[in-house]
């Protein structure tokens, strides 16, 4: 498929999970293809990072699940935090990082809720009048947080190698939790560096390293530095220049924000990556 | 060697974990890792450490260091999805920062004001709930003001012990504010009703600077003593081990 196949196949409205972490191998390069699209009313379930900050500041998002929104050398997300001190997202649900587990947990194995001991007691619940507790059915009658399925009805990956039916390699330290993505979803779509043959994902890999197998994935799309700017390990890491470069602007003022999509995301991803190209020799 | 302020910080942070034993101890932000890193090498050899990432090391590498193969030895695999099995299990100890903390040991890294509408967004809950609601916490503050500790937080990430109490033994049970520990002083919260107390100042604080530095009260038992120097040995570790480059100085700023 092609990123432009891929978003063709989502519709306004729908929840949509995100998978990486942060500014950690997030599939960015179908994050900018949605940001190009007429999509609306996304409901967006993701351990945010640039992907959050992109699609709130282009206004597709109504309602954000998150339990945090970080580019880590930069802490705060500025398109974020503009996004929330001006009140353009509609419905947010902040929950613990562990929750936000636990709840795709739920999902991946079609229950309504699991228990846990997160969120008890804190502003979490209180934000979330939605969200319940349940009672321990056993002598010990504990109170524990019910935490709610996190149903999705598209997960969005980026991992490192795929073959064209849906397997899939990490090759960098953590798997962070896209097999949950894929599994808490509907339909899920991989993108990724390299589509290799089905025998190339082992042949110099140790065969734990497939965490996606092909009954979890819907469509593979090769988007090479398609988690640009974020981690990409060992393919590349972040991209710290262009990362201070989409702070700035989105700290900036309007006409600083303006220049910077103008020169990166107004194009296709080919013209994208020939901008970062640019941007990088005239830094270098 | 004449030791700094940034000095007698991470002593005061190696000193929270140096009863912990063999658990995970988890450091957010820079003076925390070399409080927990100098922990490790001097007062309790058993603490588990990662790289930040997903690595458990087998010995603590100077600060910001990338990893090498000739110094840093892997002793295990601890991605996040791990990392949530380590708070449940409970044998985690972690240090976060807060950008306000109140009397009753709450912590706010959410937002600034109301929810709905923040005057300012920060990173979100993270882990914090689920922290504190099941393995040891502390916090480190490094620009003690009125405006961190307040009486009562905006949005409640990491839960105090009398909120944790009111949420049931769910929450209450493993429950463990352990230290709070400033640029100034060290807080615990082991004040009436599980409310700030004053452990130490540090060398050159007064209880009264802690008190004007304070947008909230906190207990104050007879004399306070002051938060001891580092040793030698400590010292010698922190300058010529882990932090040659002086990184410390950004965050506590020698005086």
């Amino acid at each position: 498929m092609s990123i432009e196949q891929v978003v063709d196949t989502l519709e306004d409205g729908l929840t949509v999970g995100i998978g990486g972490w942060g500014p950690r191998r997030k599939p960015m390069a179908l994050v900018r293809a949605i940001l190009r699209s007429d999509l609306k009313d996304l409901t967006l379930v993701s351990w945010g990072g640039a992907d959050v900050g992109l699609l709130t500041r282009a206004g597709k998002v109504r309602k954000l699940v998150y339990a945090f929104v970080s580019l880590d050398s930069v802490p705060l997300e500025p398109n974020f935090q503009r996004a929330r001190q001006e009140g353009t997202i509609p419905e947010v649900v902040e929950l613990d990082e562990g929750m936000f587990m636990t709840g795709l947990q739920a999902a991946a194995q079609r229950l309504p809720f699991l228990p846990m001991r997160a969120g008890l007691g804190s502003d979490v619940l209180t934000h979330n009048p939605a969200i319940r507790t349940v009672t321990s059915p056993y002598d010990d009658a504990t109170e524990l947080v019910a935490v709610p399925a996190l149903r999705l009805d598209v997960a969005l990956v980026h991992l490192n190698r795929a073959d064209r039916h849906g397997n899939a390699t990490y090759l960098g330290p953590d798997p962070y939790f896209d097999d949950l993505f894929c599994m808490a979803a509907e339909r899920a779509y991989v993108s990724c560096e390299q589509v290799v043959d089905t025998a190339g994902l082992t042949v110099d890999t140790p065969v734990q390293r497939v965490l996606l197998n092909r009954m979890m994935v819907d469509g593979v799309v090769e988007t090479p530095h398609g988690a640009h700017f974020t981690t990409c390990t060992p393919d590349y890491e972040r991209d710290e220049r262009f990362q201070r470069a989409y702070a700035a602007a989105a700290a900036g003022s309007d006409e600083e924000w303006g220049a910077f999509e103008d020169r990166f995301l107004r194009g296709d991803e080919t013209a994208y990556q020939d901008a970062v190209r640019a941007f990088a020799q005239e830094q270098a | 060697m004449t030791p700094t302020r940034a000095d007698v910080c991470a002593a005061a942070i190696a000193d929270a974990f140096a009863d912990d034993g063999e658990l995970f101890a988890s450091p957010m932000g820079l003076l925390p890792t070399l409080g927990v890193r100098l922990c490790r090498l001097t007062q309790n050899p058993d603490l588990v450490l990662s790289d930040g990432e997903a690595l458990f090391l087998a010995s603590p590498p100077p600060l910001f260091a990338p990893l090498s193969a000739e110094r840093d030895v892997v002793e295990g695999w601890i991605p996040f999805r791990k990392v949530f099995d380590v708070i449940a299990y409970g044998k985690r100890h972690v240090m976060m920062g807060a950008t306000q903390v109140d009397r009753h040991g709450n912590q706010n890294i959410s937002a600034i004001g109301d929810f709905d509408r923040p005057k300012r967004q920060l990173l979100g809950s993270r882990g914090a709930p689920g922290n504190t609601v099941n393995n040891r916490t502390s916090y480190w503050v490094p620009k003690h003001s009125p405006r961190v500790f307040v009486e009562q937080v905006d949005v409640v990430s990491g839960v105090g012990p009398a909120r944790a109490r009111a949420a049931g033994p769910g929450a209450a049970t493993y429950n463990d504010i352990h230290r709070i520990v400033s640029n100034l002083c060290v807080f615990d919260v082991q004040g009436e009703d599980h409310t700030l107390r004053l452990r130490s100042v540090h060398p050159g604080v007064s209880v009264e600077e802690v008190r004007e530095a304070s947008g909230c009260g906190f207990q104050v038992d007879g004399d306070v003593p002051e938060t001891r120097l580092p040793t030698e040995e400590e010292l010698v570790v922190i300058t010529e081990v882990l932090d040659p480059k002086g990184l410390r100085f950004k965050e506590v700023p020698d005086q």
